[in-house]
Formats: structure tokens, C-alpha cells, sequence
């Protein structure tokens, strides 16, 4: 059972995508996110659609896991889709549908939108998947360096969130270990009004609580007798390391957005 | 209530990559009224197995029945409720389940759900409490001011205020020392005798299975590897070796005897100082010829 | 006469003001290259002492010198250096992502170079068996795995002294198998103390001293040998008392006369062996 964890959504790979510096993808990623807002035809279009489709291939990871963190925001697109057919009322008439008068303008928006959406959440999730949670903390760490300078506990955050994640399944047992104890002492966790199963939540949530006290001081002794003074004079074993494969996807970023620029209408 | 596995599987979380036989067609049979020890390696299936006991759990494959009770992958008994107040199981750590602002309400927190009747509570709180060897001062104390041996005693207390049938203990000796490993082992083994309870013991200790059980069942990567009385099952010492498992100290000492004295000395379930008299037999017997 | 590692000179202990003593005008040494064993029932102030020689607690009184430095508030750090500790609770000591993290957390704490750290982390997680898990997440690995790890974490420091504070007591027979053969083999090493604090009175038979304490006083201080001769009074301070020792008793209780203490099954078979053969 304790095999089956994965945390967070990271499918182990050995690809060119995995093998890229966290830095780079989250700065790649970052501006990304800006330029989507820049295409505005079917080239400027076909450009960030033809990036994002090539870096998917190079991760190698299964179409299906993509097509999952997907699930929970296809709604939000057709949504949004939908509401442009009603809400844009640009361009020529298309069809009628009794008092409806749907226009060209509204259907190529709705469009649009859903395919800057389609596009953000793919480059994010190809983010989660191909880079371990700790590698996005490493990374994070180091491009907040800058304001170390104006005393913002940058180790310490970065030390925190490395800790949770590593605490993550062993508290998700924890829960199962309880849960099940107290099920036993008749607690219902399943049926009932929404009432008793609010109280019932009581008996799982202060053990677990309590268990969690514990375990943070005790290994805050456990950091102490092993010297952790925070992070002045600390040395690093995790290395960010930039490789060529960080320059090259730099260069082909560079020159997406070069393209993007040079296709989309302007005016 | 007796218990009966019948081709029992469970695997965890069928059909994804993670699938994993917890246990594999597992048959056993525990009268009512025996002490039965369940033996084996972290990940052997115990776990999973005692999930089954109260209906925690399903079986994928085969069937589980408890007493009148009935347990398979299509049918659960719909008065599950009653099946776990017949039921005790008081998990490793067992400690770690309370949360009560007393003790006294912490013992009642397992009876209230199943219903008893505040009186009945009462009076079973007590008598627990007298099981437990703890004293009625403690009722009002939170139990979170108490010792370590004492915070685990309460939480017995809360299991055996269910006035099981049936009770589970999964090692419940874990991380105490010697004295309360012995205290709270006989504690079981008296109430065992006394209220004629059916007990499945987890454990590691093949001292404590030797000691207490009349039953042993020994699982292996989710299999039944061994099954019989302990003086059947402890004798076959290199079955149990080639598990990574020990036999009894006893049981070692006995067949080391052997080899270097060259005198067979048979393991009957004797005690230290039966062995005493008759390790004394085999070398005054030469002494007199 | 061997150089005193650890010394405590009547050292007194308790959490607070209105809380009784957890220890008692205590005092004892612990030399270089010594393995010893601190045995107590729950309660006894075992795992006090520990916290105390690496300066996790303070004493309201007396005093204690590591490697002849009183231990104090500016010399913490320093000492702290030489002295591994090693804690009861597998999960709640792993501090790392993975295996190599978690050997390296003790020496990016100490700015250790990069190349030393990969260093190390090979070394020490050879030495505790463990190399083939260098990346492995620590939910996936054994509690006796962990504790292995957590060994070779405090051992990549190079400590003076390496503290086993109740290290088996969460370890099925397996693990806790794994961790004696380990600190066996440590033991054979120069230049590192060992200090197993345990209630099994079965993982002291290899020490070369046994302190026992009760009630936060020390209660004897002797060899394994002598310690297993006490039985009666190891019962009464809620100690168990092996197989052997007892089998022993029973034989001598028979009329077998055993010219010594056996501290295991071969020791007590020897003896078996040549009052066999003698007849």
C-alpha cells in the first residue's frame, strides 16, 4: 500500500522535458502565461498550439495523465465557449435559433478563449508532471534569492514547504490508521444526515492533530541535535545545474515569442 | 463467534497501476473461544487481515464470515453497526485514538455510538476500569496529562467498554517496556479466560504467541504459511527460518542443545525450570553410569 | 587510563519547578571508544540523559563535560558536533526528500563542500547497508531501513559519540535485528563511542558496561555478566530478564554447578558441554 502514493501529480520520466532545470521551466512557463494573451490570429495561434504540442511529446508522459488534470476544468471551457456565443455579438450572423442570433464574432472568441485556456493548463500540468515537487521548491528557492536582501526568510519557506511535502503521505496514513480505529468504536464516516457526519469528523481531526504536535516537535528536536540553525552558512547537496538543454529550450522559447510577434495582426 | 476465511483475496486498488495482493487465497478456521496468534513480517497481509474481522474491509475474492455475519465483495451485513460492537479491535498504537476531554467520556465514546444506554455506561466504565487496572481518580482527567502506559490503558478501556465478543489486538505491546508488556498481556489473557472471549493476537513476539495462544497461524506475502498448535508449528524451525522468522528462544535453545551435547531433547511447551530438571537428568544420568 | 569523553558531575533534572526530579544527583563517565548500554523501565530518565549530553534539556543542577568542555549555551553548537543522536521514532527524524537528502541534512547544516557531502553519503550509507536506496523516498522504506539511515546520517559528521536513543524500540524483530547488527559492527570501528539506551535487556549482551537506572538515580553500574546475575532485583525495577539468565538460575536452583554467568546460548552450552563430557 505504501507504494502507491503519488505525490502531487509527478510521473517519474527520464525525458528531455524532466531533465530541464526547474528554473527554466517555471521562467518558461511564467512568461508563457503573458504571451497567450498575445495571439490574436491563426497563426499567432498555431504557434503556441504547435510549442505546447512538441514539449508534450518530449515529455513522454502518457496523453491520458494530461487528459486528467484536464477533467476538473473542461467545464470552466465550455463555459466560457458558451458564453461568447451568447454574450459577443460581433461579426456576421451565422444561425438562429428561435429568439437567438448567434454571430460569427462570438463563435470565433468563444474559440479563442477556450484555446488560451486549453493552453495555460497544459504547460502548467506538463510542469506538475514532469518536475518532483521538491525540484519546483528548489527552483522556487533559488529565483527568490533576490530577497534574501530585504530579510524575507526565503531557506526557511523553502525548508517548510520541502518538509510538508515529505510529511504528506505519512500523515495521509495516519488518517487511514485513525479513520479505521475510530470506525471501529462506531463512528460512522459514510451515511447519516450532513450533521452527524460534520461531528463525526471531530474524533478523526483532534488525534490527528494531536499526532501532528508530536511529530513536529519531535523532529524539531531531531533537526536541532543535528545542528539546523537556519540557513546562514548552510551548503547545499541539491545542485540547480544549467545545461545546454536549458539553453536550447531558452533559444526555441526566444523564438516562439519572435513568431508569435511577427504573425499576429496588430490594430 | 467463530471465525472462517473461505479463499479469502484482497487486492488494494484493483485495476491501477498500484494493484497489489494484500492477501491471497487465505482459508482458516478460529473456534469460538480461542486465542489465536497471527504471525508474520511487516507486509505480510496482518494488517489487512484484521480489517476484515470487523468489516472494515471486503474481500475482493471469497468470503469472510463472523458469527452470523457474512462478509464477500457483493454482500455486506447491513447491521455493520452490530458487527463492530461484537467486535473489538484495539490497534497498534492504540493511544493515539483519543480525544475525549476526559476519560470517563472517552470510554463512553464507543458504547454511545452503538447505542447502550447512559446506566449500562456507567456501570461498564467501572468495570473496565477495573480490567484496565487503572483508578476511578483518573475519570475526570484529560487523558492527554497521562503516562504513556496509562493514555494506552484508557484506550483498551474504550474498546473493552464494546463488551466484545470477539477482540482483536494488534500488537498491543508495541513501545512499552518489559513490566507493561507482561501486565497488560496477562490483563488480556485473564480477560480472555474469564468473559470467554475469542482472541486474535498480532504479534511479533514468539514469545508471547508460545505463552498465551493456543492457535497460530502464520502468513507469509499474504499466504497462510503455517497453521496448527504452537507445538506443532514451533518445532519446524528451519520452515520458519527459511521466512526470516524465529522460533522461541526456548525452541532454539533446545536444538542447539542438540547439536553440541548429541542428546535429543523434544519441545513439549515446558517451562525454564522444567527444562532445568531435565537438562540436569541427562547429564547426572551419564554421571551415574 | 582512557580519556573521558562524557562525564556528568551530580547532575539534577526536572521540567519544572513543581514537578518531581526526573533525575537525581547524578553522576557517571563515559570514556573514548566505549560502548555502553543505559538500561531503565519507562520513566526510569534514560531518555533524559540523552537529551542532556547534547544540550537539548539543561540540568538546574550539577554539571557536564563533553571532551572536557562544560556544556553550556556558547559551547552547544560545537558539542553538538560530536555527538550523533539517534531517536526512537523512525518517521519523525527523516528529515530529507529522499535517502541522500536526509544523510545530507546533518552536513549542509554544517557547511560541508558539495564533493565531501557525495562523499559521505556513500561511505556512511555503505557502512549502514543502505546504498542501493540512495534516492529512495522515505515512505517507501522499512522502519528498520529508516533507522539505518538515520544512522548513517548522524555517522556522516563524524561524531565522537553516537547516542542510540531507544533507536529499536518501534522496529519489529527484523529491524531491530538489522540496527544491533549495525551498531555491532560501528562498535568494532575506532574512534567512535557508542550509547545504546534501551529496556531489552537482550541488546546489552555484546556492551562492554551496562548503567541501569531507576527512579532518575543509577541503580548499578557493572558488566553485562554481573548485571545478568542480579535477576531478582532487575524484576523488581520492571526490567525482564533473559532466556539465559534464567535458565541458568534454574540450573543452579537443579544442583548444576556453573562456574560463570552465561551471557548466551553458546556460553551456557560450553559449560553444558564439558560437565557432559567430564562424566
Amino acid at each position: 500500500m505504501n507504494n502507491s502514493l503519488i505525490i502531487g501529480q509527478y510521473v517519474p520520466g527520464d525525458s528531455l522535458i524532466h531533465r530541464l532545470d526547474p528554473r527554466t521551466k517555471i521562467t518558461i512557463i511564467f512568461f508563457f502565461v503573458f504571451i497567450v494573451f498575445f495571439a490574436n490570429n491563426v497563426p499567432s495561434y498555431a504557434t503556441l498550439i504547435l510549442f505546447s504540442v512538441f514539449a508534450m511529446i518530449l515529455s513522454k508522459v502518457p496523453v491520458r495523465f494530461i487528459l486528467k488534470g484536464l477533467t476538473p476544468v473542461w467545464f470552466l471551457i465550455i463555459f466560457t465557449f458558451i458564453l461568447h456565443l451568447f454574450v459577443t455579438k460581433e461579426g456576421q450572423v451565422v444561425f438562429e435559433i428561435g429568439a437567438m442570433t448567434f454571430y460569427s464574432g462570438g463563435i470565433i472568441q468563444g474559440f479563442a478563449i477556450s484555446i488560451r485556456f486549453f493552453l495555460l493548463i497544459l504547460v502548467t500540468s506538463l510542469l506538475t508532471l514532469t518536475t518532483t515537487p521538491i525540484e519546483i521548491t528548489d527552483g522556487i528557492e533559488d529565483m527568490l534569492e533576490p530577497l534574501k536582501k530585504i530579510k524575507f526568510p526565503v531557506h526557511e519557506l523553502a525548508l517548510m514547504m520541502s518538509i510538508s511535502l515529505r510529511f504528506i503521505p505519512t500523515l495521509m496514513q495516519e488518517t487511514d490508521k485513525i479513520s479505521k480505529a475510530q470506525a471501529s468504536r462506531g463512528v460512522d464516516f459514510r451515511t447519516g444526515p450532513l450533521k452527524e457526519r460534520v461531528k463525526a469528523v471531530v474524533p478523526l481531526l483532534v488525534p490527528l492533530f494531536i499526532s501532528a504536535f508530536k511529530r513536529a516537535e519531535e523532529l524539531a528536536m531531531a533537526m536541532e541535535a543535528r545542528g539546523y540553525q537556519g540557513g546562514e552558512n548552510r551548503t547545499k547537496l541539491r545542485e540547480l545545474k544549467i545545461t545546454k538543454l536549458d539553453a536550447i529550450s531558452y533559444f526555441i522559447f526566444i523564438l516562439v515569442v519572435a513568431i508569435l510577434f511577427a504573425t499576429r495582426t496588430y490594430g | 463467534m467463530d471465525i472462517t476465511f473461505k479463499n479469502v483475496t484482497y487486492i488494494y486498488q484493483k485495476n491501477s497501476p498500484f494493484e497489489h495482493k494484500a492477501l491471497e487465497d487465505l482459508s482458516f478456521h478460529i473456534p469460538s473461544g480461542s486465542f489465536v496468534a497471527i504471525i508474520g513480517h511487516t507486509g505480510s497481509g496482518k494488517s489487512t487481515l484484521i480489517q476484515h474481522l470487523n468489516g472494515l474491509t471486503a474481500p475482493t475474492e471469497g468470503e469472510v464470515q463472523i458469527g452470523e455475519f457474512k462478509l464477500t465483495n457483493e454482500e455486506k451485513p447491513k447491521n455493520m453497526k452490530e458487527l463492530r460492537s461484537r467486535v473489538g479491535v484495539v490497534f497498534q498504537y492504540p493511544e493515539h485514538q483519543l480525544f475525549e476531554e476526559t476519560v470517563a467520556r472517552d470510554i463512553a465514546f464507543g458504547p454511545e455510538n452503538f447505542g447502550v444506554a447512559p446506566e449500562e455506561i456507567k456501570k461498564r466504565t467501572k468495570e473496565v476500569l477495573r480490567q484496565v487496572r487503572l483508578s476511578e481518580e483518573l475519570l475526570d482527567r484529560s487523558p492527554f496529562e497521562l503516562s504513556g502506559g496509562q493514555k494506552r490503558r484508557v484506550a483498551i478501556a474504550g474498546v473493552l467498554a464494546l463488551k466484545p465478543e470477539v477482540l482483536v489486538l494488534d500488537e498491543p505491546t508495541a513501545g512499552l517496556d518489559p513490566r507493561g508488556q507482561r501486565e497488560i498481556m496477562d490483563m488480556f489473557y485473564e480477560l480472555h479466560q474469564q468473559e470467554g472471549l475469542t482472541t486474535v493476537l498480532v504479534t511479533h513476539s514468539m514469545e508471547d504467541a508460545l505463552k498465551y495462544a493456543d492457535r497460530i497461524l502464520i502468513l507469509n506475502k499474504g499466504k497462510k504459511y503455517m497453521e496448527g498448535a504452537p507445538e506443532e508449528v514451533f518445532t519446524q524451525r528451519e520452515a520458519l527460518q527459511s521466512v526470516q522468522l524465529d522460533v522461541p528462544e526456548i525452541v532454539q535453545f533446545l536444538s542447539a542443545f542438540e547439536e553440541k551435547i548429541g542428546v535429543k531433547m523434544p519441545f513439549h511447551n515446558q517451562t525454564i525450570e522444567e527444562l532445568a530438571l531435565e537438562i540436569r537428568k541427562i547429564i547426572k544420568g551419564v554421571e551415574e553410569t | 587510563m582512557r580519556k573521558a569523553l562524557i562525564e556528568f558531575r551530580n547532575v539534577s533534572f526536572r521540567y519544572s519547578e513543581d514537578e518531581p526530579w526526573v533525575l537525581k544527583n547524578m553522576s557517571f563517565t563515559i570514556y573514548e571508544n566505549e560502548f555502553v548500554a543505559i538500561i531503565g523501565h519507562n520513566g526510569s530518565g534514560k531518555s533524559t540523559v540523552a537529551k542532556l549530553v547534547n544540550g537539548l534539556l539543561f540540568p538546574q543542577e550539577g554539571e557536564i563535560f563533553i571532551d572536557g568542555v562544560p556544556l553550556n549555551e556558547e559551547t552547544i553548537w560545537d558539542i553538538r558536533r560530536d555527538i550523533g543522536m539517534v531517536f526512537q521514532n523512525p518517521d519523525n527524524q527523516f528529515v530529507g526528500a529522499t535517502v541522500q537528502d536526509d544523510v545530507a541534512f546533518g552536513m549542509e547544516n554544517r557547511g560541508f563542500p558539495r564533493e565531501e557531502m557525495v562523499k559521505r553519503i556513500g561511505e556512511t550509507l555503505a557502512a549502514v547497508h543502505m546504498l542501493d536506496y540512495r534516492l529512495t523516498e522515505p515512505h517507501r522504506l522499512s522502519g528498520g531501513q529508516k533507522q539505518r539511515v538515520a544512522i548513517a546520517s548522524v555517522l556522516a559528521i563524524s561524531p565522537k559519540v553516537l547516542i542510540l536513543d531507544e533507536a529499536t524500540a518501534m522496529l519489529d524483530p527484523k529491524g531491530r535485528k538489522e540496527i544491533m547488527e549495525t551498531v555491532a559492527e560501528l562498535s568494532e570501528q575506532q574512534g567512535l563511542s557508542l550509547i545504546t539506551i534501551t529496556h531489552d535487556l537482550s541488546e546489552v549482551v555484546k556492551v562492554e558496561r551496562v548503567i541501569v537506572l531507576n527512579q532518575g538515580e543509577i541503580w548499578a553500574e557493572a558488566s553485562p555478566r554481573e548485571i545478568f546475575s542480579k535477576r531478582d532485583e532487575l524484576r523488581e525495577i520492571g526490567l525482564d530478564v533473559p532466556f539465559v539468565a534464567i535458565l541458568a538460575e534454574e540450573l543452579k536452583r537443579a544442583g548444576i554447578k556453573l562456574s560463570k554467568e552465561p551471557l548466551n546460548h553458546e556460553e551456557l552450552l560450553e559449560e553444558l558441554w564439558i560437565l557432559h563430557s567430564r562424566t
